[in-house]
């Protein structure tokens, strides 16, 4: 018999019942909470009079409509309808005796930043949030999911998820990346290549040389996209740098319970001889920093490269995909890459805003100034904590130097559900995840790109290739 | 949540792949701490001109008078023809929640995205994966004729064609079980308690630095 891949051995040890068609009850360990998502939850358990099954399973904090200015209490919010969604949260986290992260403490911060940054990541658990980028957590070995409303409210009460198995599918992306490429890269390359449909119905890991290779931030990043490629969970094998990137965290067990934990978690990987349903394979020497295009992520070219042209694409459904997209862009089709303006950047966002997001971006940035064409750039960490993080190493001067304005924690510009939105018809490197049609902002225009080629943008105006830029330094 | 009955119902297309959530509801509707009263907000911008504000009145907002939901021959469509990769994007179930106030009971794709096709269950609509060719005839017939209708009998798992042709298709049992009988899945999961709880102790034999608490 074939062994088991790294989602059958986090399937297997959760299930608690299946139905005959295979759906089944999955045992969760972590929900995480925040404000969007959750309201309708906790007011269907109050209607039903119901009871959180497990409270400590729960974990909950602010992020996608939380201010990035000073600002010290959510009666300051200025929009209404977040304001009352803000405090929606706190109360309920209160009546039903939930742990939170609330507005000001410095571990508040976006939930995919903030679950493994505490500990509250584990591997081998099973995880959910009602937030569709969920899948980051998989970096650590966990089963992750992304949940509707009606699902959060059925954990809160029942401490299971509903789920039918998914398929297994492994991308492995061997070799060794180029000095400038990122695991951001990687992941748009990935998604370049197998479409945003690519991993529907799939559980999708992430393996080869250059995942080994990789931090496990790194890694987050990587899983965090795993959802642009259709799959609802992203998963990477456990090995000696999970275990170092979990150890001594808040919620991290101590003592013997760390000794007995990372002897189970020894184990969290695919098997040699696991068989995927669906193998794709990369050269990660091959993969170039990536921009992308349109409005779609899979929409993305290597810097080098130029606008596809509609004309060209055979399948009619992809040509006025291609047309349509170039027309919302308002870019011309076979136009270089580089020669698209930057007007806004945007360092942030559950996929971009950890540490060594703004270490490497500070890299870039250190010693220049941004172009005068670009009319605001803002890097905003992913928590309180990366923010203070960031400040210990002098980072923020670098930013603030440069011209950025330094914010503090929350999803911000990712989608515009706060003040900090990309106005109309701007282009906007942005270190996010989506570039859907007005995702940042009614009418904005998102690239996506690491935050070594936000950075780079930032300076140049327009793209430009960043490994260019680090050679000359 | 109501049972679902067969019924026949007008049909709307959607003629654009990867349709995401953000499209089907924009973001600043998520701020809402209700989950009714989505439906005039359905795929907002691309159905005004101008950017909706939640809660606002929208009877006098400017339409885009092109776009599908506007046009006369779709008012009162239950059925929504769409290409693959629908739903694609954020988790919100409040797309699901848009689609069924605005009146739409079925969703027909070639392929849907993962949490979407699940809210979808979760709130009484049925969302029908059939295969590129036969969705793309519902296009076709669905452009040439106006007022083409389908009928969606769920527990023979068919769609009628107004010329009487049947197509077939594929439901989870256990999905079609909770539609058809209107079933609430947290009252269906707690008749499992008992097992939850067993679970929940041999679990916690096995890992217990999950339950230091
Ligand atoms: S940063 Fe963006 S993608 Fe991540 S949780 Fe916030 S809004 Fe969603």
């Amino acid at each position: 018999m074939a062994g088991k891949t790294l989602y059958d051995k986090l399937w297997d040890s959760h299930v608690v019942r299946q139905e005959e068609d295979g759906t089944s009850l999955i045992y969760i360990d972590r929900q995480l909470l925040h404000e969007v998502t959750s309201p309708q939850a906790f007011e269907g358990l109050r209607m039903a009079g119901r009871k959180p099954w497990r409270l400590n399973a729960n974990l909950a904090t602010y992020d996608h409509n939380v201010p990035t200015t000073d600002f010290s209490s959510a009666d300051e919010i200025e929009d209404p309808v977040s304001r009352v969604q803000v405090q929606t949260l706190g109360m309920n986290t209160r009546e039903f005796g939930i742990t939170e992260f609330g507005l000001g403490d410095p571990r508040q911060g976006i939930v995919h930043v903030v679950g493994p940054e505490e500990g509250a990541t584990l591997p081998g658990m099973t995880l959910v949030c009602g937030d569709s980028h969920t899948a980051t957590h998989g970096a650590l070995g966990a089963l992750a999911h992304g949940i509707g409303t009606s699902e959060v409210e059925h954990v809160l009460a029942t401490q299971c998820l509903l789920q039918k198995k998914m398929k297994n599918m492994l991308v492995r992306v061997d070799g060794e990346l180029q000095i400038g490429v990122t695991p951001k890269d990687v992941v748009l390359a990935i998604i370049g290549k197998i479409g945003t449909a690519g991993g529907t119905g799939c559980a999708l890991e992430f393996g080869g040389q250059v995942m080994r290779d990789m931090s496990v931030e790194g890694r987050m990043t990587v899983c965090n996209m795993a959802i642009e490629a259709g799959a609802r969970v992203g998963l990477v094998g456990v090995d000696e740098k999970t275990i170092n990137y979990v150890k001594g965290r808040p919620f991290t067990p101590k003592g013997e319970m760390w000794d007995l934990a990372t002897e189970s978690w020894k184990d969290l990987k695919s098997d040699d001889d696991a068989e995927f349903d669906i193998v794709v394979e990369l050269n990660g020497s091959e993969i170039e920093p990536q921009v992308s295009w349109g409005t779609s992520p899979e929409m993305v070219v290597d810097i080098g490269g130029k606008i596809p042209n509609p004309e060209k694409e055979m399948d009619p459904v992809k040509a006025s995909g291609i047309a349509r997209a170039l027309e919302y862009m308002d870019l011309d089709a076979d136009m270089p890459v580089k020669d698209i303006p930057v007007e806004y950047v945007f360092i942030g966002s559950c996929t971009n805003s950890r540490i060594e997001d703004f270490r490497a971006a500070a890299q870039v940035l250190k010693g220049h100034k941004i172009s005068e064409k670009v009319q605001q750039a803002l890097a905003v960490p992913g928590s309180g904590l990366v923010k203070q993080q960031a400040e210990r190493e002098g980072l923020d001067k670098i930013f603030i130097d440069a011209g950025f304005e330094w914010r503090n924690p929350g999803c911000s510009m990712c989608l515009a559900m706060n003040a900090d939105k990309l106005p109309e018809g701007l282009h906007c490197a942005s270190t996010s995840n989506r570039n859907f049609e007005g995702r940042q902002g009614a009418g904005g225009r998102t690239h996506l790109v690491s935050p070594e080629m936000a950075a780079a943008a930032a300076i140049a105006g327009h793209f430009v290739d960043v490994r260019e830029m680090l050679r000359a330094s | 949540m109501d049972k679902f009955t067969t019924f026949t119902g007008l049909v709307m297309p959607m003629d654009r792949a990867n349709v995401d959530t953000d499209a089907i509801l924009p973001k600043q509707f998520l701020k809402s701490i209700r989950r009714s009263g989505f439906g005039p907000y359905l795929f907002d911008e691309w159905r005004y001109e101008d950017v909706g504000i939640p809660d606002a009145d929208t009877s006098h907002r400017p339409i885009r008078k092109d776009f599908v939901l506007n046009l006369p021959r779709y008012q009162g469509a239950s059925i929504l023809i769409a290409r693959e990769n629908f739903g694609c994007g954020s988790s919100r179930e409040h797309a699901p929640w848009a689609l069924k106030d605005y009146g739409f009971d079925v969703l027909i794709a070639p392929s849907f995205a993962d949490i979407f096709f699940n809210n979808c269950f979760k709130n009484g609509i049925l969302p029908i994966i059939l295969d590129d060719q036969t969705v793309d005839s519902f296009f076709k017939e669905n452009e040439a004729q106006e007022g083409y209708s389908l009928t969606v009998d769920l527990a023979n798992q068919q769609v009628i064609k107004p010329n009487g042709d049947i197509i077939e298709f594929e439901v989870d049992s256990f999905r079609k079980h909770c539609l058809l009988n209107g079933l609430d899945d947290i009252g269906l999961t707690l008749q499992h308690a008992e097992q939850i709880r067993l679970f929940e102790v041999s679990y916690k034999a096995k890992n217990p630095w999950l339950f230091t608490e």
